[in-house]
């Protein structure tokens, strides 16, 4: 299967260990820089199901029983970097393909 | 032998039927005593089926005697209080005030009241008391002479002493010292003349009674032993002349007079109708606490039992315990005598007495230690063989103290070097008795009566933590003098039943906070990854990371949002500001001690204006603006910045507001500048990280309007200097600060509070107040008082050191952010795109703006578009 990738925003606006947010077909994306691990970038949405609001790109990266997550600035729950499932509850939240091309960071839609 | 720490024995007498509905009891006088019985009863529901009458002499409702001498040193009679009139009458208790009972008429079960109205009683209940003994000295009725047992004793006292330069206290024993104290408090040139060759003479022996003596003397505290008055004139210098010889040569002159000669049982009432009582006084009492009347209960210190008067609060709960049982029929409790060892602080010496402290016992033999540099005393009584321990004395300090009452009570058999028991030891550390060491009769919290057993029982029912225990055994909630042992005894029984106690702060590190500190000091890591990659595993999480970085930040002060740091915030240390529940984020300009110029207020307005930001004061005396978006961050900051303003730090678990009144540059009642001290240490303590927010307070008198006994650290303005408070807390769980120190120059007072903050920052958990903190500190305020006054770990000039570190790098983080251009770039809502959030929606409300709620924002949404 072929993916249309589209290019969202450069390398040098990521910020290393953290995230930020980025606008992608009228949808506000969180993308995850990670350079020490395999693959290197996570997008997933900004939008928080559970605190309703655009935050989960500021919070913090880490790691639970070996999966990657972010953890809501508000009331903290964890959403999986590479599925976007939350740990806490049955919510699954939106995340995208994502690649690092020549400086360029792309979302697959 | 009795054993000597249960004085409630349980007996076989089988339980009848509780008394029938009708039954009236009447309690005369509403001591704690007194008010111990009444709420006692409520808890057994007896108020439900019994009708329940109070009647209290004094006019304040029941309130704590032990600790009336705080009176003088900021609580009122609200703080002090037992209870209230309202718990009173929720259960349907008649309580009257200001009711003297003057007449007990048994035939018709009556008693009569001074303003002759008569109630009826089924059963009654005498909890008068007790009253000082005042020496009948010639000149002993005239004005300025007091006693020291009520609140309003000690108003009368507090109005004379407002005229007054010196102040003399008759008698030397415990509660004389302690209205010494309280006299050298209020600012006085202090007396006190015993009659006795030493002071305590009851507790200590003449070594132990000498060494007391200069160590007052030490204090200012003038103390004149084997002395007698022989009356008491009119002064030149002073109001009053005691003389001393008969001659007249040996005189004092002074304004004020305490007497404090001993307490004698409140018996009057009793005498009058007709009731027993001992030789020298004492209404006499069964183990029942019954009195020559089976309708009539005695208790407290009006209370006889065997001979003997008990003065102290403990034996008075326990035999209304034991009357209590007696009424309601439940065949359970009697009252069998009680322990009377004591330790205190008088006028900052520590001083105890255990058991036989005279060695009266025959064939007993005495072992003493005596360090007369350190000024310290220590006395051990033993048995013939030094099996065991038969008494103790200590002065100067009580380190071994709770040891030796555990031998004491117990009868446990001493180490075969029982005087390794006192001598000191090289690491500072007295030999603790290993808790398995002790029956399980032992008693380990002797105000509510919880054995060891008592514990072992609570986790063996599923309490697996301290906290469970104490919720279950309510161990420790009394004096809290047995905390420590508490905790011993807890872990001790979860060990012994395998509960592995994990301390580990999360999955990727297995250490404490504290070892995560030490970790980072002694081996100067300067990053998180480097600590992960030395100690830890996996990626980190919400616990670690940020305590990583907030303990880094506590050591090495870096700025935190470098590029090795910035992953470890939390969103609002990450975007120094407050994140609010729409993403949004609020703003609080640092505003020392609340002291504001009009320019920089209008600044604030113009700010908030020309945002549109919400506004509101806080409760630290400050201005916290709402509603700024992420990307206007660093455009307000730049404008309050230039208008000379540094960052608040609301964001950070750090020193948040030190409040304050205006003290004594405005106010008439102030005796010190307690704005400029407010200011000073906000500008000195503003960069610190700490395990939790800080919040500090500096009231200019004891009127205490910044009400900073609710503080981490509270200053209150003395006549002589500073006093110290620490560890109090509003909030959630809301605990009154400790006095720490007293009447401290502007210098010792920033000494203490560097070493107190940087102890704190040291051994603290994740995430614990300075309440928690002290309350889990093993050895509690005394402990903290030997590690930073008396430098018992050798740890001041470290902790110094630490905080000169913090306060020279003090850095506004909005500051050093506003200068980098790429930290600058970080507040962008989008990376690819100019806009804000569009889900951020805000509707007015008296004139301001706040959050719309989720239908208003679908509304406003929706015809947007
Ligand atoms: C300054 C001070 C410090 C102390 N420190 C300690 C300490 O550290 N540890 C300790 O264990 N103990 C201490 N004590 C002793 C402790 O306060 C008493 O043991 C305790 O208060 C006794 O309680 P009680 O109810 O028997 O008497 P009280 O508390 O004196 O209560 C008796 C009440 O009965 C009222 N009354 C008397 N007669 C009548 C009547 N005819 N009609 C109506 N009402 C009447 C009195 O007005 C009084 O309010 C201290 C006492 C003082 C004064
Ligand atoms: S605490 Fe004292 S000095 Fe400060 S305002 Fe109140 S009365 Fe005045």
């Amino acid at each position: 299967m072929s993916f249309n990738w589209k290019t969202v925003c450069k390398q040098e606006d990521l910020i290393e260990g953290v995230g930020v947010a980025a606008l992608f077909e009228g949808e506000q994306v969180a993308i995850f820089y990670l350079p020490k691990l395999d693959p290197q970038v996570f997008a997933i949405a900004n939008w928080d199901p559970i605190a309703k609001a655009n935050v989960l790109s500021r919070g913090i990266v880490g790691s639970i029983e070996g999966k990657l997550v972010v953890s809501s600035p508000l009331y903290k729950q964890h959403f999986e970097l590479s599925s976007g499932q939350c740990l806490e509850e049955d919510i699954v939240i939106p995340c995208w393909q994502v690649s690092l091309e020549n400086g360029e960071v792309k979302l697959a839609s | 032998m009795m054993n000597k720490n249960t004085n409630l024995e349980v007996t076989q007498n089988l339980a009848e039927s509780n008394p029938s509905a009708s039954t009236h009891i009447v309690v005369v006088g509403n001591g704690m005593v007194g008010h111990h019985f009444v709420e006692q009863l409520i808890q057994h529901e007896g108020a439900n089926y019994c009708q329940v009458s109070v009647f209290g002499e004094e006019s304040h409702i029941a309130y704590d005697r032990v600790h009336l001498s705080e009176y003088f040193t900021g609580k009122d009679a609200q703080d002090l209080a037992l209870t209230d009139a309202d718990f009173y009458q929720r259960n349907r208790v008649d309580y009257y005030a200001n009711q003297k009972i003057i007449e007990i008429d048994r035939s018709h079960k009556k008693v009569i009241t001074e303003s002759g109205e008569s109630y009826s009683y089924d059963k009654l209940v005498l909890a008068t008391g007790s009253y000082p003994f005042v020496p009948p000295i010639d000149g002993h009725k005239r004005a300025n002479t007091f006693v020291y047992r009520t609140l309003e004793d000690l108003d009368a006292i507090r109005d004379c002493a407002k005229n007054a330069k010196v102040g003399t206290v008759v008698g030397g024993g415990l509660l004389g010292l302690e209205a010494a104290n309280a006299i050298k408090n209020l600012g006085l040139e202090t007396h006190v003349v015993e009659f006795a060759p030493r002071l305590m003479p009851v507790q200590l022996d003449e070594q132990g009674g000498n060494l007391l003596k200069s160590m007052i003397q030490e204090l200012g505290v003038k103390v004149h032993v084997a002395t007698g008055t022989q009356n008491i004139v009119e002064g030149e210098q002073c109001f009053h002349r005691m003389n001393f010889s008969e001659d007249g040569k040996e005189y004092l002159e002074t304004d004020l007079i305490v007497f404090s000669a001993g307490i004698r049982p409140q018996d009057a009432l009793a005498k009058s109708s007709g009731l027993v009582l001992g030789e020298r006084g004492g209404i006499q009492v069964d183990s029942h606490c019954l009195t020559s009347d089976k309708d009539i209960y005695a208790i407290g210190e009006c209370a006889l039992y065997e001979g003997r008067i008990y003065g102290l609060v403990a034996p008075g709960y326990n035999m209304a315990k034991a009357a209590l049982d007696h009424v309601l029929k439940q065949g359970k409790l009697e009252f069998k005598g009680a322990d009377m060892s004591t330790k205190l602080k008088l006028l900052g010496c520590d001083v105890g007495s255990i058991g036989d402290a005279h060695g009266q016992a025959p064939g007993s033999k005495t072992i003493v230690f005596q360090d007369g540099m350190q000024g310290c005393y220590r006395k051990m009584v033993v048995n013939q063989d030094a099996t065991k321990l038969l008494g103790a004395v200590l002065v100067g300090d009580n380190a071994s103290y709770d040891t030796l009452l555990q031998y004491y009570l117990n009868d446990i058999d001493l180490p075969s070097q029982a005087e390794s028991l006192i001598l000191p030891v090289s690491d500072g550390a007295s030999p603790a008795l290993g808790v398995d060491a002790l029956p399980s009769t032992a008693s380990i919290c002797s105000c509510l009566n919880v054995t060891k057993a008592d514990i072992s029982q609570a986790v063996a029912k599923g309490a697996l933590s301290l906290a469970d225990v104490k919720a279950v055994t309510k161990a420790s909630t009394g004096c809290g003098g047995c905390a420590a042992l508490v905790k011993n005894v807890v872990d001790n029984e979860l060990l012994a039943l395998g509960v592995e106690v994990s301390t580990d702060i999360c999955e990727h590190f297995a250490y404490t906070r504290q070892d995560l500190y030490n970790l980072i000091k002694v081996e100067s890591i300067k990053s998180f990854d480097e600590l992960l990659e030395k100690h830890g595993k996996g990626q980190g999480c919400i616990v670690c990371k940020p305590l990583v970085g907030n303990i880094l930040a506590s050591v090495w002060n870096d700025y935190v949002l470098k590029k090795e740091h910035v992953t470890l915030q939390d969103t609002n240390d990450r975007y120094l500001a407050n994140m609010q529940k729409d993403g949004t984020y609020s703003v609080v300009p640092r505003i020392p001690g609340g002291e504001i110029t009009p320019e920089k207020l209008i600044v604030i307005g113009e700010v908030a204006r020309d945002y549109k930001l919400y506004t509101k004061i806080t409760g630290g005396q400050r201005i916290d603006l709402f509603g700024a978006h992420l990307n206007q961050l660093p455009d307000i900051w730049d404008t309050l910045i230039k208008a000379g303003f540094e960052t608040g730090q609301a964001y950070g678990k750090s020193v948040r507001t030190v409040k304050s009144c205006v003290g004594s540059t405005w106010c008439r009642f102030g005796v010190n500048d307690s704005m400029t001290m407010a200011i000073d240490i906000e500008n000195r303590y503003k960069g610190l990280r700490a395990p939790h927010k800080l919040k500090f307070a500096v009231s200019g008198c004891t009127r205490e309007c910044a009400e900073a006994q609710s503080k981490d650290i509270g200053i209150i303005a003395t006549e002589g200097g500073w006093n110290l408070y620490v560890c109090g807390n509003g909030g959630m769980k809301p605990r009154h600060a400790d006095l720490f120190a007293t009447d401290l120059t502007d210098k010792e007072l920033v000494q203490y509070i560097d070493r107190i903050l940087m102890f704190y920052v040291k051994t603290a958990d994740r995430l614990q107040r300075t309440s928690v903190w002290m309350d889990g500190l093993e050895g509690g305020l005394d402990y903290l008082k030997s590690v930073v006054i008396d430098d018992s770990l050798g740890l001041a000039q470290e902790l110094e050191d630490q905080m000169a570190l913090i306060v020279d790098t003090f850095q506004c983080e909005w500051k050093t952010t506003l200068e980098d251009p790429q930290a600058v770039k970080a507040f962008r809502h989008f990376v690819n795109h100019d806009g804000v959030d569009e889900q951020v929606v805000f509707v007015e409300e008296r004139d301001q703006i706040r959050p719309a709620t989720q239908s208003e924002k679908n509304h406003l949404i929706a015809k947007a578009s």
